[in-house]
Formats: C-alpha cells, sequence, structure tokens
C-alpha cells in the first residue's frame, strides 16, 4: 500500500512537471517538415504590426518556413538578448541597433554576413554610404532594413497663439531659444504648463549634442578611429554642451521630466518644437490634435554648417545558427531587405530606405514631411559606439549631475568625457 | 459611559482616516483605468467620461491574460508541491527515529538564511545549462520546498500524539497511508497557512521570473506588467497600465474577502509559531 | 509488506522496526535531500566561489571585493538599504500597532478595519508600485495637483534625488503595515484578560497599563517583526524597479538615489553580465542577512533541538 501511494503520487508528479516543461516551449524547429526561425525586436508599436505584416506575406511565400517573431521593451532589450544568449535560447535573426554591432561581436553573439549570401562589394553597392560604418576587421555583421535622420518638428498651432509664424520655424540655434522662450508657460512654483522646445537628453538630444553641435561649434567629437573622445579638446566643446544645457537651466524653455517623455510631450501639444526622428511621425499623426511641420535641424549661424545624426537599427544571424535554419534565416533576411519591403517600411514605420537606389528617389526627396530627413541625411553622421548602452548611462548621468545634484557645467563635462574615454580605452585594450 | 462613547468615536475616526489613505491608492488605480490618455495629461480628478479603451486594448492587443494564465499556473503547482513535500519532510523530521535527524533538520534550516537574491545567479547558470530558461519548469523550480514550510510543519506535526500513529500501524496501515490519512488531517490549519503562504508569495515573485522569462508568452503577472510598464518607447501608456493592475488586483480582493478569515487566521498562525 | 503488529515486545523485533523506521525515513527525505542540497546549498557554495574569480580572470582572487570596497555606487546602495530599514521598519511596526490598537479598542467595524488594512500586503507588488508611480509623477501625478489646489509648493517626488528614496520607503510602509498589524492583533488576543482587570481594580490609567502590561508582553511580537522587516527591507528590488525604472528613468535613479543592494547586484549581474562581480555583492548580503538571524536567535533563545 505504501509503494504503491507513494509512486502513483511521484508519477502524477513528475509527469506533470515534464508535461509542463514540454508543453511550454517546443525549441525544436523542423516538426511537420517546417522550418521554424525566431526574430527578435525591441517594442516599438509601428514596426512590431509592420513586422507581423511582412512575416505574414513571407510565410506565404515561403509555406515551408515559420517565423516567430517576439519583442521586447527596449529598456530591456539588450539584458534579455544577452541573456537569452548566454542560456543557448536566442533567437535565429536579431535586430539590434547598429551601436551594439562592436559589442555584439565581441561577445560572440552574431556572425558575419557569408560571403556567398551578400559579399561586401555587393553590400556597399547596394546600401547608401552610411552604413558601412560598421564595417569590423572588414566584414559585415548586419544588414538594416531603413535608416533614420533627425529634424526639428513644430507645433504650428502653438506657434500662432505665441504670435509666431506658424510658416517660419527657426532656422538658428538662437532663433530656436528665442521662439521657445514666447511659447513656454510655467506657473509660480516654475513648473511647466507648456513648454517651449521638448528639451532632452535621454531622447535624440545626446546625438544632437556630440554629433550636430559639437561640430557646428567646430569640434571633432571623436578621432577618426573612434579611439578618442575629443569633445573637450578645444573650449568650443564645452561650450556646445553648455549652449544645450543652458537651454534648460538658464533660458527654462522645456524640462525633460515634462510629462514623463518629450515625444508625450509634443504628442498631447504641450511642447512647441522637439527634435526627432522620423520613426516617430505615425505616433504624431496618431495624435492628431493640431497641425505640425517638419524642416532641418537649426544651424548655428545661417548658411553655416549643417550636421545631422544618421542612426540606424538592423539585423544579423546569430552565432550558432546552421543548416536549414541559416538557409530560412537567409531567405527572411533577404527578403528583409529588399527595396520592396523597404518601401513599404517608410511608409508604415516612416524609416528612410537604405538602398542606394532609393535615395534619389523623388517622391520620397520630395515629400514635405519626409524631405527634410532625406535632406539630413546628406550631412549624417553616425556616431560609433563601443558600448552604446554604457556610453549613453555616462552621459545621461552627467546631465543629471547638473539638473539634479547642482554640479558646475565644466567639472561634470569634463568627467563625462573621462569617463567615455574610459569605456573605449577598455574596449580597445581587450 | 459617555465619556468611552466619545473616545471610541474619535478612534473610528482616526481609523477611518487611515482607512482613506490606505484605500486611495486603489480607488485611484480604478479612476485611471478609465480615463482617455489625454485626460492625464489635462488632470482631472474624475474621469471627463468614462473610457474604456484600455480594457479593450488589454483584451485584444496584448497577452495579458496569458501571464494571468501563467501566474496562476506557476503559483498552483508550487503550492501543491510545498503542502506535500513540507508536511511529508515535518512528518518525517518529527515522528521517525533514525540517526542524522538532527542534522538534516538543521540543513534543511540552514537555507533559510541564504536569500534567493545570492541563488539567482547560480540558479540562472544552471538553467542556461540544462535550457530551462524561459520555460515553466524554469520559473518554478527554485521555489519546490521552502525550508520555512518544512519548519512549519515539523512544528505540528510534533503535536501529533505517537499513539495515533502507533495505532494506525498495529492496525497494519503503511508508513506512507499513515501520514496520509492519519497525520495530514490533523494538522489542516498549518496546511493551510503554509498553502496561502505560499501562493502568495509565488504569486507575487518578481526578481527570479523576469532574470529566468525572456519570450512574452513566459512571462508571468508581475513581470508581465512590469515590462509592459517599461516599454514605453512613445510615453507611459497610463490608463493601460492601471487596467493591467486593476485587474491583477481586484480578483485578488475578492478572493481575499471570501478567505479572509482563513487567510488572516493563517498568517497570525505563522506569526505566533514561526 | 504487511507486519504483524502486536508482537513487537522482543528487542530484535523491535531492532527491526528500528532499522524499518529508519529506511522510510530516509525513503521520504531522498527527494528533498537532493533538493535541498543541490537547489540551495551547492548553489550557495557556488556563488561564494564565483565570487573569488574576477571575470576574464584565471584563478581565484579577491578582486572582486577589493572593487566591491572602492565603488561608489555600491557603498551608495548599501547606505541606502541602510536608510530603507531605518525609515521603514520603525514606522511600519510603529503604525501597525497604532491601528492594532485601535481596533482592539472599538466593537464594530472589526472585521472592514481589518480588511482594508490588510489589503496592500495582499495585492500584487508590482501593479501597486505603478500605481504609486502615477500618484508621485510631479506633472500629472495626483499628490501635486492637491498640493496645487492648497496652494502648496509642489515637490519633485520621484524624480527629486532628495526625495526619491523617502518616496519609495512611503509606499514600502503602507504596504507592509498591514502586515505589522494583523501579527500585532494576534499578539494583542494572545494577552490574558486577566491582566487587564488586574490593572484595572488597581485603578491604573490606560496610558500605564499599555506600558506595563500591553508594551512588554508584545516584545516577542516585536522583536518577530523587527527581524522580518529588516530582512525583508535588506532585500527591497521589486518596488524600486517599478517605481523607477524605464526608458523615463534609470532603475535607482535618479543618480543611484533608490538604488538598494539588490538593485545594484541586478544591474550588475543582468544588465553588464558580470556575474562574479553581482555574486561578491550577493555575498556581502547574506552576511548581512545571516548576522540579523543570529541576532534573533540570540535575542529569542530559541531551541532548535530535534
Amino acid at each position: 500500500m505504501f509503494k504503491k501511494g507513494f509512486w502513483v503520487l511521484a508519477v502524477i508528479l513528475i509527469t506533470g512537471i515534464l508535461a509542463l516543461t514540454g508543453c511550454s516551449k517546443s525549441s525544436g524547429g523542423s516538426d511537420s517538415g517546417k522550418t521554424e526561425i525566431t526574430y527578435w525586436q525591441y517594442t516599438f508599436d509601428s514596426k512590431v504590426k509592420e513586422i507581423n505584416k511582412l512575416i505574414e506575406k513571407f510565410e506565404k511565400e515561403n509555406p515551408d518556413i515559420k517565423v516567430t517573431a517576439q519583442d521586447f521593451p527596449y529598456d530591456q532589450y539588450n539584458d534579455k538578448l544577452a541573456a537569452a544568449m548566454h542560456a543557448g535560447k536566442g533567437p535565429d535573426i536579431v535586430n539590434l541597433y547598429y551601436g551594439w554591432i562592436p559589442d555584439y561581436v565581441k561577445q560572440d553573439f552574431i556572425q558575419p554576413i557569408p560571403e556567398d549570401f551578400m559579399s561586401n562589394q555587393e553590400i556597399e553597392d547596394y546600401y547608401i554610404p552610411m552604413i558601412q560604418s560598421q564595417k569590423m576587421d572588414d566584414k559585415y555583421y548586419t544588414l538594416p532594413i531603413a535608416v533614420r535622420s533627425l529634424a526639428l518638428f513644430w507645433n504650428k498651432d502653438m506657434f500662432k497663439e505665441a504670435g509666431l509664424d506658424p510658416e517660419n520655424p527657426p532656422k538658428t540655434w538662437d532663433q530656436l531659444v528665442a521662439d521657445a522662450k514666447k511659447m513656454t508657460k510655467r506657473d509660480s512654483d516654475g513648473k511647466y504648463e507648456q513648454e517651449g522646445f521638448a528639451w532632452n537628453v535621454g531622447g535624440q538630444g545626446l546625438h544632437v549634442i556630440q554629433q550636430v553641435l559639437m561640430r557646428q561649434y567646430g569640434v571633432e567629437p571623436y578621432s577618426e578611429d573612434g579611439k578618442q573622445v575629443q569633445w573637450n579638446d578645444k573650449p568650443e566643446g564645452l561650450e556646445a554642451f553648455k549652449f544645450w544645457m543652458d537651454m534648460t537651466t538658464k533660458d527654462h524653455i522645456g524640462d525633460p521630466t515634462f510629462l514623463e517623455t518629450p515625444d508625450t510631450a509634443f504628442k498631447s501639444g504641450r511642447a512647441g518644437m522637439i527634435i526627432d526622428g522620423s520613426f516617430n511621425i505615425a505616433a504624431y499623426k496618431d495624435a492628431n490634435a493640431f497641425e505640425w511641420g517638419v524642416t532641418t535641424l537649426p544651424v548655428k549661424e545661417e548658411g553655416g554648417e549643417e550636421s545631422n545624426f544618421g542612426s540606424y537599427w538592423t539585423n544579423a544571424i546569430t552565432k550558432g545558427v546552421e543548416g536549414k535554419k541559416l538557409e530560412a534565416s537567409q531567405k527572411f533576411l533577404k527578403f528583409l531587405i529588399s527595396e520592396e519591403t523597404q518601401k513599404d517600411w517608410l511608409e508604415n514605420v516612416g524609416e528612410l530606405p537604405a538602398a542606394a537606389s532609393l535615395s534619389e528617389n523623388k517622391e520620397i526627396t520630395e515629400d514635405p514631411i519626409y524631405g527634410p530627413f532625406v535632406e539630413g541625411l546628406k550631412d549624417a553622421h553616425s556616431t560609433f559606439f563601443v558600448k552604446e548602452d554604457k556610453e549613453r548611462d555616462i552621459f545621461l548621468n552627467a546631465v543629471d549631475q547638473i539638473l539634479l545634484n547642482g554640479t558646475p557645467v565644466d567639472e561634470a563635462f569634463n568627467k563625462l568625457v573621462e569617463e567615455e574615454q574610459r569605456v573605449r580605452d577598455e574596449y580597445f585594450n581587450e | 459611559m459617555k465619556k468611552l462613547k466619545i473616545s471610541n468615536i474619535i478612534v473610528h475616526l482616526l481609523l477611518l482616516a487611515g482607512v482613506v489613505i490606505v484605500a486611495f491608492p486603489f480607488v485611484w488605480m480604478i479612476l485611471s483605468s478609465v480615463k482617455s490618455l489625454p485626460d492625464f495629461f489635462r488632470f482631472s480628478f474624475w474621469p471627463e467620461k468614462l473610457d474604456f479603451s484600455a480594457y479593450k486594448f488589454i483584451f485584444e492587443e496584448t497577452e495579458f491574460f496569458r501571464w494571468y494564465w501563467n501566474s496562476i499556473v506557476v503559483a498552483v503547482i508550487v503550492t501543491i508541491t510545498n503542502l506535500i513535500f513540507c508536511s511529508l519532510i515535518g512528518y518525517t523530521l518529527a515522528k521517525f527515529q533514525f540517526s542524522g535527524r538532527k542534522v538534516i533538520f538543521l540543513l534543511i534550516l540552514s537555507t533559510m538564511m541564504i536569500p534567493t537574491e545570492m541563488l539567482v545567479i547560480p540558479w540562472f547558470v544552471m538553467s542556461s545549462d540544462y535550457g530551462w530558461v524561459d520555460t515553466y519548469w524554469g520559473i518554478l523550480f527554485p521555489g519546490i520546498m521552502e525550508a520555512f514550510g518544512v519548519f512549519l510543519m515539523r512544528q505540528f506535526m510534533s503535536g501529533i500524539p505517537d499513539d495515533l500513529l502507533d495505532a494506525a500501524r498495529i492496525d497494519g496501515m503503511g508508513e506512507f497511508k499513515i501520514w496520509w490519512r492519519i497525520a495530514m488531517p490533523q494538522v489542516k490549519p498549518a496546511l493551510s497557512a503554509l498553502g496561502i503562504l505560499t501562493f502568495l508569495g509565488n504569486w507575487n515573485a518578481y526578481l527570479w521570473p523576469v532574470i529566468v522569462t525572456s519570450t512574452s508568452d513566459m512571462r508571468t503577472l508581475p513581470v508581465g506588467i512590469s515590462l509592459y510598464g517599461t516599454s514605453d518607447s512613445t510615453g507611459i501608456m497610463w490608463n493601460t497600465i492601471m487596467g493591467m493592475s486593476t485587474l491583477a488586483v481586484v480578483p485578488m480582493i475578492i478572493v481575499f474577502l471570501f478567505f479572509q478569515r482563513k487567510i488572516v487566521e493563517g498568517i497570525s498562525l505563522t506569526g505566533v509559531k514561526g | 509488506m504487511r507486519q504483524n503488529g502486536g508482537q513487537m515486545g522482543s528487542g530484535r523485533l523491535s531492532m527491526k522496526m528500528h532499522t524499518r523506521q529508519a529506511m522510510i525515513a530516509y525513503l521520504f527525505l531522498l527527494i528533498p535531500l537532493v533538493f535541498f542540497l543541490g537547489i540551495r546549498i551547492f548553489p550557495t557554495i557556488y556563488a561564494f566561489f564565483m565570487s573569488f574569480s574576477v571575470q576574464g580572470e584565471d584563478g581565484y582572487s579577491f578582486g572582486n571585493y577589493v572593487r566591491l570596497f572602492h565603488d561608489p555606487v555600491f557603498w551608495k546602495s548599501v547606505l541606502n538599504t541602510f536608510l530603507y530599514l531605518i525609515i521603514t521598519v520603525p514606522l511600519q511596526l510603529a503604525f501597525g500597532l497604532l491601528i492594532a490598537l485601535g481596533i482592539e479598542r472599538v466593537h464594530r467595524f472589526r472585521w472592514f478595519y481589518r480588511i482594508v488594512f490588510f489589503l496592500p500586503y495582499m495585492t500584487s507588488i508590482v501593479a501597486v508600485s505603478w500605481v504609486w508611480r502615477l500618484m508621485y509623477d510631479s506633472n500629472i501625478g495626483v499628490l501635486n495637483q492637491i498640493l496645487k489646489t492648497l496652494h502648496l509648493p509642489q515637490q519633485g517626488w520621484l524624480s527629486d534625488p532628495d526625495q526619491a528614496l523617502l518616496s519609495v520607503s512611503a509606499m514600502l510602509i503602507w504596504q507592509m503595515t498591514g502586515f505589522t498589524m494583523l501579527i500585532f492583533l494576534a499578539g494583542l488576543q494572545g494577552i490574558p484578560r486577566q491582566y487587564y482587570e488586574a490593572a484595572e481594580i488597581d485603578g491604573a490609567s490606560k496610558w500605564k497599563t499599555f506600558w506595563k502590561i500591553t508594551f512588554p508582553l508584545l516584545n516577542p511580537t516585536i522583536l518577530f517583526l523587527t527581524v522580518i522587516g529588516a530582512i525583508q527591507s535588506l532585500q527591497t528590488f521589486t518596488q524600486i524597479v517599478n517605481l523607477t525604472g524605464g526608458s523615463s528613468g534609470t532603475i535607482g535613479g535618479p543618480l543611484n538615489s533608490t538604488s538598494s543592494i539588490v538593485v545594484y547586484m541586478y544591474k550588475q549581474g543582468f544588465r553588464d553580465f558580470n556575474m562574479e562581480y553581482a555574486s561578491a555583492i550577493t555575498v556581502v548580503l547574506f552576511i548581512m542577512i545571516m548576522l540579523i538571524t543570529l541576532i534573533q536567535l540570540k535575542l529569542l533563545n530559541r531551541n532548535y533541538d530535534a
């Protein structure tokens, strides 16, 4: 009796547990003759929807392949991916920010694009030159669908209300500050009720400082080989940084915590201007609460140097994918980067086509909304990051020191450069 | 007599003030879940008009109910395994004579001092090696038994008179059956206390599930809500999060109302005994 | 397997009985032992060893601990953790006791009060953290709106490094008070009525009765709650992550002002994937918790004799 009862219980428990482990994940891929591959991306509404649509189309064209898409909050994407890769449960194709490529290569997460799939020459012919900066040890590891640049969005209704010409957005940074001041409203506590400019660092502000202001102030932000951070090589670097910080600390034209995020502030019609990428066009269109326009980024003096920040999310096949899965992954990748997908992507996501053949497409360059972004792409620089998330954290921390702790700007700035340099030193010395 | 009444009223008023403070976040949560997103930025205390789009969104566009299900599965299984194992261990340690009894008890008890935080790293390495990452088994294996439960059950099992067990032995009952049929019914209050505590603990578990799960399908309720909240690439969707919170909290409150006596007794019991 | 009961008088039979009992005991304990050794004890040893190996280096060294010693963010997190402990534990005990005494005092609506005060402890930590985060928001949060209506200066709450830790603590207290209340209620009910009757006959004031009778008799309860509260506050994690994380903030921010030991461990272990360094952090936490537990054992002088 004793034995019987015990074994019945044990069997129930063990089968229960096994059944659960089993049904939780059928990680093998090729039952019923279908090759299963997984695609991971971060959670961005328009992208998630677009990818789902594309997968549907792809699966119809390739009935023997099944693609499973997974998305993760941006904030945790890197962690989750690293954890899964360490555990050998990573995806087959991964969507990653271009700034993560060096780190991913170093950590051995992704494999190079094979010559027989697409040679270096073919890649360079197919894409606009911007993507060549990702080449490491003469190898390409990733292929993007689209690229992005920045532009200035302005709220025409708010311009009108403040007595500004709604068809005449600022051309220089000084004009931007002056216009923004007129649109800013603060209460007696100094709390914003409305801000002239959706000032931020955590959004695109950081890139504006590094690649736009620095250059316009005559500072080459990084050395050619990417090993040196040169922001404080010349006093103008600090000046550029200070100009941006002054916008919130002295001119009081915007606050980074106003309405949680800068895009929310602009979307809800409470920020007069914002510098943002074309990927947010869809979200701003959805908000649909006011009239807005897009123009190229301001310059230091009229007719002065134009500069912009170019970036892209890109796709890589992970390490260890081989055989049938590799074949299927390559097929899917080819499908993703096709010109047809790129056009579709522009329409639904708002990111600009990365193919060279589409960069002169009149339909795109003359579009009132996409035009300024394409224009900006011409002067776009993309930062070579060695460990993007860490470099970003250091920058945000320095800005917090100034805003919340009252650390003097020059002190925080010098420490910032020192710490950023250390990240690079660590990367290149290993 | 009259004086006493007045002071009673004051106590009631003070308690009511406390009730307002304690209950306000719940009221605010429910109110916020029926606001439209722009209502948040215009700030109004009451919703301008009832807006259920958040709930519609939760039902149609998120995997919220999958997370709910995952949480239930994990919490229920772990509760069952704890009830069975902890009582079996507790019973064995309390009622059997064998060498090494004390050592085994102290060994199990000593694990109470080890913080989960210290174990998550080795567990993660282990799960990675065995492919348990992102599976139900991965989420629940660390919780199958807890030293606290063993301790609690041993305390209660000790209280069972030996004569009762011996009588069953004389009747020829098997040892396993004695535990199940004779001992278990004697410690029902302790079992329900342990069950409630284990369920609550696992229902709320966050650190380990957030580490060991990755895909949306495998997330438990807390992990799902948390990750949804932080996925604010275009601003936090406050009404959706408040809707999710409401859906997570309100059923628990209802269950609590039904079982409140049991739950309160159970928790008080562990407080006194533990 | 059927035993011939009733005739176990002789020594040999009882010997046999003993061996049989022992065999059964070992059988019952087999799986649990494997579990506790494999899932609890072995990982602990593993974590210890891991903490003495430095990522990217061979062999064992004190490297991680040296680094910890010079790591300002680690010390900040340790300090914060102690602040959480010092702020939340006394207050949640005080509020819990006050409420319990109040409930003991009244005759009506007891169950109602008990339920409402206990609710925060029952509900999902993650869900209510987000509710508090919304209430704390400096622009759209209800707290600042109330202050504004009352013409009081608005506060930064979670966005101000000087207030963030206190804001998190307030929520921790809100959540734990229900638990302390319940345990205090049980403790109060355990005090024999005769004591109070005797005090009343002696004409002692309520105040005096509380300090001379109630409080001393609640001492074990207070000690228990202090230890539980201390251990829990040392492990604070979920609330901090959900109140401060996400792309509109950083976990443990602003400026690490809310970071706790566990938060820092999580960031090191599962964001930077330096599990060796994170292990060293958990060893420190382990030692702290062990000290508290040992103090408790000493104070309670509890007997764990089997």
